[in-house]
């Protein structure tokens, strides 16, 4: 759970304005305000924008997300005028199942109208996968959550392919980088489909593969950086003191 | 306008008279913010039926009322407590039934279309949900689009007049009722909220009738020293209750935290049919008014605890987990 949230504290460059969505994100978020991007501008759909975080919020409508903003509207406001607008480098997603193109489901197992299993739905984050310049997803990797094709596309990556997204008539963005339990998977340059970029310290390219519902390439894996002490301290220490979602993990 | 010197101010059970079953209604607040919870006890205590509601990210508010019958249909994005639940857990189970009907939709598709509604518009234009199956899949089925109440269609996916490019556009709202819950109005009906508005001003202004719960009321004057800072103009506000604590077990900003621990008992208890029946009976059914629901939930005691730091807005020592 650290080494995920350094991780996607990792992929935010400095000084880019970043769309946050409840619990690994908010930590990544808050970590690399203190750490690689202490000029990144975190945003959540709620309505608070640039948002110097004290304490951690468990909503992105918490009265925590209140501290220090520049500004505070509401959803119609941020959806519209930052992320429509193109202004969001990236955005954090998760989801119950995410596939070979990146595409997440949030909505149901099953058919749709009569789901085996019903998820809490979009939010904001079908709004963050279409109109972010990119995205990066954060997931517990299982076999059953990496399908080859997903239920339901609540927020769609690369859809079926390079042109899948052009075609739906999404104006720009795409899925970078899925950060999960076992590793870091990036997309294919040329087809858009996931492999394995890097394996976290302990797991092999093989264990990988075996908890991934679809072919993943393995060819070009490294073993991912392990977190440093000072970003675990901070982690530990002043992102997350009251350890509501890094606790959460362990549990 | 006569609205001037009508009296606008009520109880919740007055207020509450003001929905009849079957209305189409939205509810302000965020996941687990500001929620109208008072209005929405006294609506499962007064036997609301059918009703259709409309939200983007309600939580525990829709997830009561679906649990106690109040609920026919849903148009929304979400329904959690976000970090304290990844489901509303009625909510879960009437889709998994069938017991209520559903449309889904994005966050930021449903507050355009509070904000076309809101605008006086039909439709309203935008690049979101495009290549996701939101756009693909109609929940609701031919009978109940028939209804002149509903949209005739989910969304309808163009090529821009001007551009060529697609485009989706999102049948507008226009609810019967909206309620949401502010910090503080004034007697006749300007509305102030601090914080983050959510969708509240979108979900308010499309609304034929508006009910507002507050924490206080003040006099016009102290709200019209400063105009700017107000959303919501007198003359949209049909009725105004007074319910200091009235967004519990939800954060109301500068006001009080939300309640971790009832929020975690809530969850537990809202898994299983017969513990949400006792939930009901104990919390809502089995209290006469919000002032005895807050005795129950440990009265002052607990309220101290929940109370907001003034600087920060939030109660910084509140126990989370």
């Amino acid at each position: 759970m650290e080494l995920m949230a350094v991780a996607a504290a990792r992929e935010i460059g400095d000084g880019e304005i970043v769309f946050a969505g409840t619990g690994l994100p908010m930590l990544g978020a808050m970590l690399a305000q203190h750490t690689n991007a202490p000029n990144c501008v975190i945003v959540f759909e709620a309505g608070a924008v640039d948002c110097k975080l004290a304490h951690l919020p468990m909503s992105v409508g918490d009265p925590r997300t209140m501290k220090s903003a520049s500004t505070a509207t509401g959803l119609f406001d941020v959806f519209s005028t930052v992320l429509q607008r193109g202004f969001i480098d990236v955005g954090f997603l998760s989801g119950a199942q995410i596939d070979a193109y990146g595409n997440i489901n949030a909505t149901c197992i099953g058919d749709y109208h009569h789901p085996k299993v019903r998820f809490p739905g979009s939010g904001g984050s079908g709004d963050i996968a279409c109109l972010s310049k990119r995205t990066i997803i954060i997931a517990v990797h299982e076999k059953r959550r990496f399908p080859e094709r997903v239920d339901y596309i609540t927020s769609p990556g690369w859809i079926d392919g390079p042109w899948g997204r052009k075609r739906s008539g999404l104006p720009w963005g795409g899925p970078s980088a899925v950060i999960t339990t076992l590793g870091v998977l990036r997309f294919d340059e040329r087809t858009k489909r996931a492999y394995l970029a890097s394996y976290h310290p302990g797991v092999t390219p093989k264990q990988a593969q075996e908890k991934t519902g679809f072919k993943l390439d393995v060819s070009r894996a490294k073993e991912t950086e392990p977190p440093t002490e000072a970003e675990i301290k901070i982690l530990r220490e002043k992102v997350d003191p009251e350890r509501i979602f890094l606790k959460k993990a362990e549990e | 306008m006569a609205s001037e010197i009508e009296n606008k101010i009520m109880s919740l059970r007055e207020a509450v008279e003001l929905v009849p079953s079957g209305a189409h209604i939205s509810l302000g607040g965020f996941t687990t913010q500001r929620h109208p919870m008072a209005f929405v006890h006294e609506l499962i205590r007064q036997k609301k039926r059918n009703l259709h509601f409309y939200g983007h990210s309600p939580g525990g508010d829709l997830d009561m009322l679906i649990g106690a019958g109040c609920v026919k249909r849903v148009e929304l994005a979400y329904e959690a407590d976000e970090a304290f639940s990844r489901i509303g857990p009625r909510f879960r189970r009437a889709v998994e039934k069938g017991s209520i009907e559903w449309e889904d939709y994005s966050n930021f598709g449903m507050v355009q279309r509070f904000a076309a509604g809101a605008m006086g518009i039909p439709f309203i234009p935008t690049r979101t949900m495009l290549g996701s199956d939101i756009v693909e899949k109609e929940g609701f089925n031919k009978k109940t689009r028939s209804d002149p109440k509903i949209a005739s269609k989910k969304l309808a996916i163009i090529n821009c007049p001007f551009t060529g490019d697609k485009i989706v556009l999102l049948p507008a709202i226009q609810t019967d009722v909206t309620i949401i819950h502010a910090q503080v109005v004034d007697a006749q009906g300007t509305v102030r909220i601090y914080g983050q508005n959510f969708g509240d001003e979108q979900q308010a202004k499309c609304a034929k009738k508006l009910i507002v719960t507050c924490e206080e009321i003040v006099e016009p004057e102290e709200l019209r020293e400063y105009p700017e800072h107000n959303l919501i103009p007198f003359f949209r506000v049909n009725a105004i209750v007074k319910v200091p604590y009235g967004a519990h077990p939800y954060a109301c900003y500068r006001y009080y935290d939300y309640d971790p621990e009832f929020l975690h008992m809530y969850h537990n208890e809202a898994k299983n049919d017969g513990t949400f029946l006792e939930f009901l009976n104990d919390y809502i059914l089995g209290v006469s008014d919000w002032e005895e629901y807050l005795k129950k939930i440990g009265g002052d005691r607990k309220l101290r605890t929940l109370k907001a730091d003034r600087k920060l807005g939030y109660a910084p020592r509140l126990k989370r987990r």
